[in-house]
């Protein structure tokens, strides 16, 4: 396939830009984080986004979605790191609907995706239970006992895990921590009993809670899929998370070089603009070789999805660490090529790198991602 | 069946039937075919290969046909190196007719220039040397000093060409020369066309820290150059050369990737080092090896998007200056890696086991990739400039 947009996928980048830059600029994030925001993001927000039929994008056409493939949803995503903009559409739109579609039986699909679809209906992914990211090792254990399921443990950094109708929770039937087998997907309700959220105050101001699990019972029908065997949709779900957060990142680092440039064309010193400079020339050149490589690894991983391709998992991994470096770069460079106005918190440059770090860190950090890939490529 | 269908089916079975069983394998290190005058083939298979590939015209697919190309639109032409790459068949033919000074007469020359030259490099028959850098003249390539005297009917050269590759085996120059000496640099510059064996023309080879002999410097000795032979118009001629610098870009930014056979970075150090559980036996070695496979397979996709792009019209994407850049600095970093992969082996010069010292010198040949067809400092003032508007 041609490693460019069609024009219904071109279309659907210019009214998610136009969209994002009205309702949710990055002024946005500075008033929500400034009034303690439960959320992270205006009220009416994702109700506006669901009724543009962003939350069913990825829902198949059967249970009510759009059916419109990972390439346009990546496209919102991609422009949700140019406005740093936070909403439900990572953990619900995506991670929820790909572990769901992916793991459901159909009762669950088609209860659980039209809900979504339909913007009714939140959810959040709780996978880790250490600040580092290593989905094998899970500890949190599920029982079968009378009436169902009984759940004790814990789960940490859980994107909008304070605020989620529902949480999909990886957790162990069987085995020990380490073994894929033996780890089960839970749906269990954010408000029910024995469940703990606590909500953790994040560098990117953003909502995500650590959440203890307290003999919380869960009856059998919220099992996701076979007893044992989730680690299969639960990687998918997280090869997912991670292509969406490299196109956010793809977005973070066009968004910071854009800006970049244009101040290297306004400030002067020494009575001449700083961009007359070959050495903020050079800098700025290759930042933008960077990006342009950035872009057609994203758009690569997506369409890989879409295909089911089976380099998916690799690429997934590939864009993860590139981008996951290149953000870097980015929000770097953007801050020193601003100088001392870079530092100040008025200024929205410094936004930038405080979303880069938590959305690299998240799901696995390029070294995660660069050992996986060596994983999957034999060495 | 489609016409495309069929025309795959035909080119399978012609190459089935005209590829020589000892050209389907890669080519090892140094035997490519050049073609020329004076070209030692390799084998009998060598020659008939690029014989019977020039005679259809498949030397240069996309060539028209009335110039001896073989006339091929870009999905016949993409059918025939799919079908090449099938059976493992080798480049027929290595040429900087078919790579540079061809698509710049297809695009510039005049008719008599392209019914004179164009035939000659499908078939291999002429082989081409470029005419470009003087020992002041490097990356400020237009402070060229070369010049071409108008003496009515013909013009006289006189100077000197550095980093001329292959100087001393090709049978042609394109080669820019000063014209008009009083006009401001870049305007002035013509590109002329002269046999080698024109009287006045000496190549001399210059040894690299590689130890071969790739380039020459050329001395222009009254050389006499007919005015049929500017391409173009007189003084018309850095057009033409920045062109020609383009292709040149492209084509080393792409080079510098497909050149080191079969295996892949990471599979070359899985037999060097040795693996426990599954993981490369040095942990800091693996990581700069799976660095190097993640920039490289974000590099080739780059690649493929761009040409995508300008395929369907979506404006120009990412130039060759990018590609330049990077993929030279990729092409190095590569190199350099593969020398830690390989310890101290890879520091034999000669003798059978390494090769003829195949691995330390093609490594020192990469350092001169980002410094050939433009340093990468200049393709960052070109990204600055043109791109970033950066003044």
């Amino acid at each position: 396939m041609a490693l460019v947009l069609n024009e219904e996928q071109q279309m659907l980048k210019e009214s998610a830009q136009g969209f994002l830059n009205e309702f949710a600029p990055v002024a946005e994030l500075r008033n929500q984080r400034d009034a303690g925001s439960e959320t992270g993001y205006a009220d009416n927000l994702w109700g506006q986004m669901a009724e543009m039929g962003w939350a069913a994008i990825l829902v198949p056409e059967a249970y009510g979605g759009l059916e419109f493939g990972h390439v346009g949803m990546g496209q919102i995503i991609e422009q949700t790191g140019r406005t740093l903009t936070a909403s439900p559409l990572f953990a619900t739109a995506v991670l929820g609907v790909t572990a769901i579609n992916n793991a459901g039986n159909e009762a669950q699909k088609a209860q659980l995706l039209a809900a979504i679809a339909a913007g009714e209906l939140t959810t959040a992914l709780a996978v880790d239970e250490t600040a580092h990211h290593a989905p094998a090792q899970i500890s949190t254990r599920a029982s079968l006992g009378d009436g169902g399921y009984s759940i004790s443990g814990s789960k940490c950094f859980v994107v909008d895990g304070g605020t989620a109708d529902r949480l999909i929770v990886a957790a162990r039937t069987s085995g020990l921590a380490g073994e894929m087998q033996g780890i089960s997907l839970f749906l269990v309700d954010r408000t029910a009993s024995g469940v703990s959220v606590e909500r953790t105050q994040m560098v990117d101001g953003r909502n995500y809670a650590n959440i203890q699990f307290d003999n919380v019972l869960v009856p059998a029908t919220d099992l996701l899929g076979e007893e044992g065997n989730g680690y299969a949709a639960l990687s998918a779900t997280l090869d997912a998370g991670n292509v969406y957060l490299a196109a956010e990142l793809l977005g973070i680092a066009q968004e910071s070089f854009d800006r970049t440039l244009q101040y290297l064309k306004e400030r002067k010193q020494f009575g001449v603009l700083i961009g007359s400079f070959q050495a903020l020339q050079h800098r700025a050149a290759h930042w933008w070789s960077e990006v342009e490589l950035c872009k057609s690894v994203v758009l690569k991983a997506l369409q890989a999805m879409d295909a089911n391709d089976r380099q998916a998992p690799a690429l997934a991994s590939i864009a993860k660490a590139k981008l996951s470096e290149v953000a870097e770069l980015a929000t770097n460079e953007a801050i020193q090529m601003h100088g001392g106005i870079g530092m100040t918190d008025e200024y929205e440059i410094g936004f930038f790198i405080k979303r880069a770090r938590p959305a690299q860190t998240l799901f696995g950090d390029s070294s995660y991602h660069t050992d996986r890939f060596a994983q999957l490529s034999g060495f | 069946m489609s016409d495309l269908q069929a025309f795959r089916q035909e080119t399978r079975d012609w190459l089935e039937d005209n590829c020589p069983q000892s050209m389907r394998s890669p080519s090892a290190g140094e035997d490519m075919c050049w073609g020329g005058r004076n070209f030692e083939f390799s084998s009998e298979d060598q020659k008939l290969w690029m014989e019977r590939m020039g005679a259809k015209g498949w030397t240069a697919p996309d060539w028209p046909t009335e110039y001896g190309g073989g006339g091929l639109d870009r999905a016949q032409h993409k059918i025939l190196k799919e079908e090449m790459a099938r059976i493992n068949a080798r480049s027929p033919l290595s040429s900087f007719g078919i790579w540079m000074i061809g698509p710049a007469l297809l695009k510039f020359g005049s008719e008599a220039l392209k019914q004179q030259h164009l035939p000659p490099i499908v078939r291999g028959e002429v082989r081409w040397c470029q005419g470009y850098s003087e020992p002041g003249a490097g990356s400020d390539l237009a402070g060229l000093q070369s010049k071409a005297e108008d003496m009515g009917d013909h013009f006289i050269a006189n100077g000197q060409k550095v980093w001329t590759s292959y100087g001393d085996k090709a049978d042609w120059m394109f080669c820019l020369l000063r014209t008009d000496p009083d006009a401001k640099k870049q305007s002035g510059i013509s590109l002329a066309l002269f046999d080698m064996e024109t009287p006045g023309v000496t190549p001399k080879p210059i040894k690299l820290i590689s130890g071969s002999s790739p380039f020459c410097e050329t001395f222009l000795d009254n050389v006499r150059v007919e005015k049929d032979q500017i391409v173009g118009e007189v003084n018309q001629g850095w057009t033409i050369a920045k062109y020609l610098l383009t292709h040149e870009r492209e084509m080393i930014g792409g080079m510098g990737m497909a050149a080191t056979g079969a295996d892949s970075l990471g599979q070359t150090a899985v037999k060097a080092l040795g693996m426990t559980e599954g993981r490369l036996n040095n942990p800091i070695l693996r990581a700069e090896v799976a660095k190097w496979e993640i920039d490289g397979a974000c590099f080739a996709l780059t690649a493929e998007r761009v040409t995508d792009e300008i395929k369907s019209g979506h404006g120009v994407g990412a130039t060759s200056a990018m590609l330049k850049y990077y993929g030279t600095e990729l092409n190095k970093r590569r190199f350099e890696t593969l020398l830690k992969v390989n310890g101290s082996r890879a520091m034999l010069w000669d003798g059978e086991a390494s090769k003829g010292g195949w691995l330390p010198r093609t490594w020192l040949r990469t350092k001169g990739n980002s410094i050939e067809g433009g340093t990468s400092e200049v393709q960052l003032n070109i990204i600055a400039k043109n791109i970033l508007g950066l003044g």
